[in-house]
């Protein structure tokens, strides 16, 4: 597959650059944990397109890079959604402390 | 202004990836071709994962412990254990569901892992097929991993790691280097590796989502 036509890499560059977009304007904790998953996502099919140029058997050695990547990245993930709801509510609790007194 | 900025981004990535040479340069695919078998593993992915970056791989594994007890000390751990998706019964047609495709995820699940050392599969997707079920037992209203006592969550989660770890230090002892693998043991402990670091997978990816997860009407 030539390099340059390739549509996985076209299609994991719109991701990275949507979501950076995202990252950097979107408002809230959350929306910007999706927007990294999202960028992350958009590396791995960079990375995966990557390997698969030429002829032959792709290179395994990205194929195991983002195979462990991708399970990082959600657990990861699940940390930041953590302490973004527990934010959240601390945030939640000072409010209301805040109108009762 | 910062969307502009991100399109200017995109047109440079593009420029750059037609500049990408067609054949992929440098002789990795070929180094991992020839030597793959001194893993213990013919699958070439899997031996770059437990083989030629086994390092890369165990602190991964560590990463994922790491976030898993990051997740249980913000939530708390005994909080996740025993605890249901949702205060009402769940759906008739979930539990109908869960009851077919839970066993038929831990068949695939263990097919995938023991497929590992040989053709496309191993730990991680083996891991996640069967942390996918587990899940949806208890989204369907089974106990899952709720039913697991929050103690027995921990050798659980490290196992992955532990088992890095005696494979990295046991060669110490005999004078060997940091990871090397005995030649005639390798596809064993391709296989032991493998199994432990799927049982890690298994248990932190359910065990995450049912933690951070919150039923919408559950008294605060």
């Amino acid at each position: 597959m030539r390099a340059a036509g390739d549509p996985y890499l076209l299609v994991g560059i719109a991701l990275v650059c949507l979501a950076l977009r995202a990252l950097v304007l979107a408002p809230g904790a959350l929306r910007r944990i999706i927007a990294l998953n999202v960028m992350g996502s958009g590396v791995f099919l960079v990375l995966i397109a990557a390997a698969a140029r030429g002829e032959g058997e792709p290179d395994p050695v990205p194929h195991a890079l983002v195979l462990t990547g991708i399970v990082v990245a959600v657990a990861t993930s699940a940390l930041a959604i953590a302490l973004a709801r527990r934010l959240h509510r601390i945030d939640e609790r000072d409010e209301d402390d805040g109108g009762g007194r | 202004m910062a969307g502009a900025a991100c399109a200017g981004l995109a047109v440079v990535l593009v420029l750059a990836v037609r500049d990408l040479p067609d054949e992929a340069p440098g002789t990795l695919p070929e180094a991992v071709a020839d030597r793959a078998a001194e893993t213990g593993a013919t699958n070439p992915v899997t031996a770059v994962l437990l083989g030629f970056r086994a390092y890369d791989t165990w602190l991964e594994v560590a990463v994922l412990m790491a976030a898993a007890i990051g997740v249980l000390a913000v939530v708390g751990a005994r909080d996740v254990a025993g605890r249901a998706p949702s205060p009402h019964p769940p759906p008739p047609l979930l539990g109908w569901m869960a009851s077919l495709v839970v066993p038929a995820a831990v068949l695939v699940g263990g097919f995938i892992l023991w497929l590992g050392s040989s053709a496309p599969g191993g730990a991680f997707q083996a891991g996640s097929v069967l942390g996918a079920a587990l899940l949806l037992a208890w989204l369907a209203g089974r106990p899952g991993l709720a039913g697991v006592p929050a103690r027995a969550l921990a050798p659980l989660l490290g196992a992955g790691t532990a088992a890095f770890l005696a494979t990295a230090t046991v060669p110490l002892l005999a004078g060997d280097a940091l990871l090397e693998v005995p030649a005639g043991v390798a596809q064993a402990l391709v296989i032991a590796v493998e199994s432990a670091v799927t049982v890690s997978v298994a248990v932190t990816l359910p065990l995450v989502v049912m933690a951070v997860r919150e039923p919408a009407d559950a008294p605060r």
